[in-house]
């Protein structure tokens, strides 16, 4: 059927007599040694490939000031702190630390984001229609709902155990609830203490 | 009794198909390999969901190993006067004594993880040896003795005019305080726009990013 005719067998015309027959050679080819050859090629790229390639995230900080003035000012109530600890851990408090510490909580890198999505809701759902922001929103083509969310910062201070991994994933966290203000903040002594007691307390090493 | 002939087959079969897809897998590894640049140190970066590409020219990178130290490289394949300027410029001002031939071959060096005071030594070598030299790290956290202030602020005149991009690549294990350090560094020098080398990761579903990005078109993300 699919089989090209090779003229072979007695099809076809009847050869005379005397006329010799052409010895055929066969058109097969010993494919192994190119075979491995493929194959041992096929695995010196997979070894030396680098198949995700970096990306870069952007990361834009504030010049240091000492000037009030050029300081931004949070709001207690929109005001989230996470700080990071050693082991992976995090810790964080809504608005002011309280002088019991009783609103200082720990929790992990999995736990954090659902904490910065209910902070965001109750920030949310605490707007009071504000006038100015939203005239300057319409005027600038941003979304009035930006407004809703203004008060909502959150700041960031890794301690001197945290990683580079630690600081990069919170950022990412941002990134990815679409935080729009957070800050990164040196850690005060108090919550450095904090963060050493529960440590202790608990035992992360 | 009658035997059975069990008849015999061949066991050659045809290899062709399998071959086609061996090669076809090979061209592809083929097209989509990149060779790693050379690097003095293995870096594992962390994950993030910023999907933006890294630059390859016109920047510098602060590398941060797993041992809190800290590399500086340059970036400029178009332009190599940029590493002849700049090691000119630290040579004069740090007093470092280089030959000419150690200033050549800063061009090649894949990067600098030394103090100033044993700059020279490190450019003596090789530079296809300079892997095999035991490197210390930049010192910068002490900031009075914050030796890449300095070579963040050759670099910006050696670029000058040109959009310079700062890179820090930090290794998932090293410790904030360098990280901190490398960064009040470059504010030192009133930079204030960096891009951190991540390795990609996914968006998590149903996060606030993933809602935005299937509801935005894709040109308004900015």
């Amino acid at each position: 059927m699919a089989s090209i005719d090779t003229g072979g067998g007695d099809s076809g015309h009847k050869k005379g007599p005397g006329v010799k027959k052409a010895k055929k050679l066969s058109t097969r080819v010993d494919m192994t040694p190119m075979v491995d050859l493929g194959f041992l090629l096929i695995t010196f790229f997979i070894f030396t490939t680098t198949m995700s390639s970096p990306t870069t995230m952007d990361l834009n900080m504030p010049k240091d000031t000492n000037k009030d003035e050029e300081l931004n000012k949070t709001k207690e109530s929109g005001a989230l702190t996470v700080l990071l600890g050693k082991g992976d851990q995090v810790y964080y408090y809504e608005g002011q630390l309280l002088p019991d510490a009783s609103n200082f909580k720990q929790t992990t890198f999995k736990g954090i984001r659902d904490e910065i999505i209910s902070k965001k809701k109750s920030v949310i759902s605490a707007y009071r229609t504000d006038a100015d922001c939203e005239a300057k929103a319409r005027e600038k083509g941003r979304p009035v709902s930006d407004c809703a969310e203004q008060d909502f910062v959150v700041v960031i201070k890794p301690d001197k155990e945290a990683t580079y991994k630690n600081t990069v994933d919170i950022l990412d966290e941002m990134t990815i609830n679409r935080v729009k203000r957070f800050a990164m903040v040196k850690i005060l002594d108090v919550e450095q203490q904090l963060i050493n007691v529960t440590e202790a307390n608990a035992g992360i090493k | 009794m009658p035997s059975v002939k069990i008849p015999r087959k061949s066991t050659d079969f045809d290899m062709t198909p399998f071959v086609d897809i061996a090669f076809l897998i090979l061209s592809f590894f083929m097209l989509a390999t990149k060779f790693k640049p050379p690097e003095p140190v293995e870096i594992t970066t962390p994950n993030s969901v910023s999907s933006e590409p890294l630059p390859e020219n016109d920047a510098v990178m602060i590398t941060i190993d797993k041992n809190d130290k800290v590399y500086f490289s340059i970036f400029s394949e178009k332009d190599p006067g940029v590493f002849d300027q700049i090691i000119k410029d630290l040579n004069t001002q740090k007093n470092l004594n280089l030959t000419n031939q150690e200033m050549v071959n800063f061009r090649k060096t894949a990067s600098v993880g030394v103090p100033f005071s044993s700059l020279k030594s490190l450019l003596g070598v090789a530079p296809d040896d300079q892997k095999n030299v035991n490197q210390p790290g930049i010192p910068v956290m002490d900031s009075a003795t914050n030796e890449l202030v300095w070579w963040i602020s050759e670099a910006q005149s050696a670029f000058s005019g040109k959009a310079l991009r700062y890179l820090i690549k930090g290794d998932a294990k090293s410790k904030y305080p360098t990280f901190e350090a490398v960064v009040s560094a470059l504010k030192r020098n009133d930079q204030f726009k960096y891009n951190l080398v991540t390795a990609p990761e996914d968006v998590p579903a149903n996060s606030a990013l993933d809602v935005f990005n299937r509801t935005q078109p894709a040109d308004a993300k900015k």
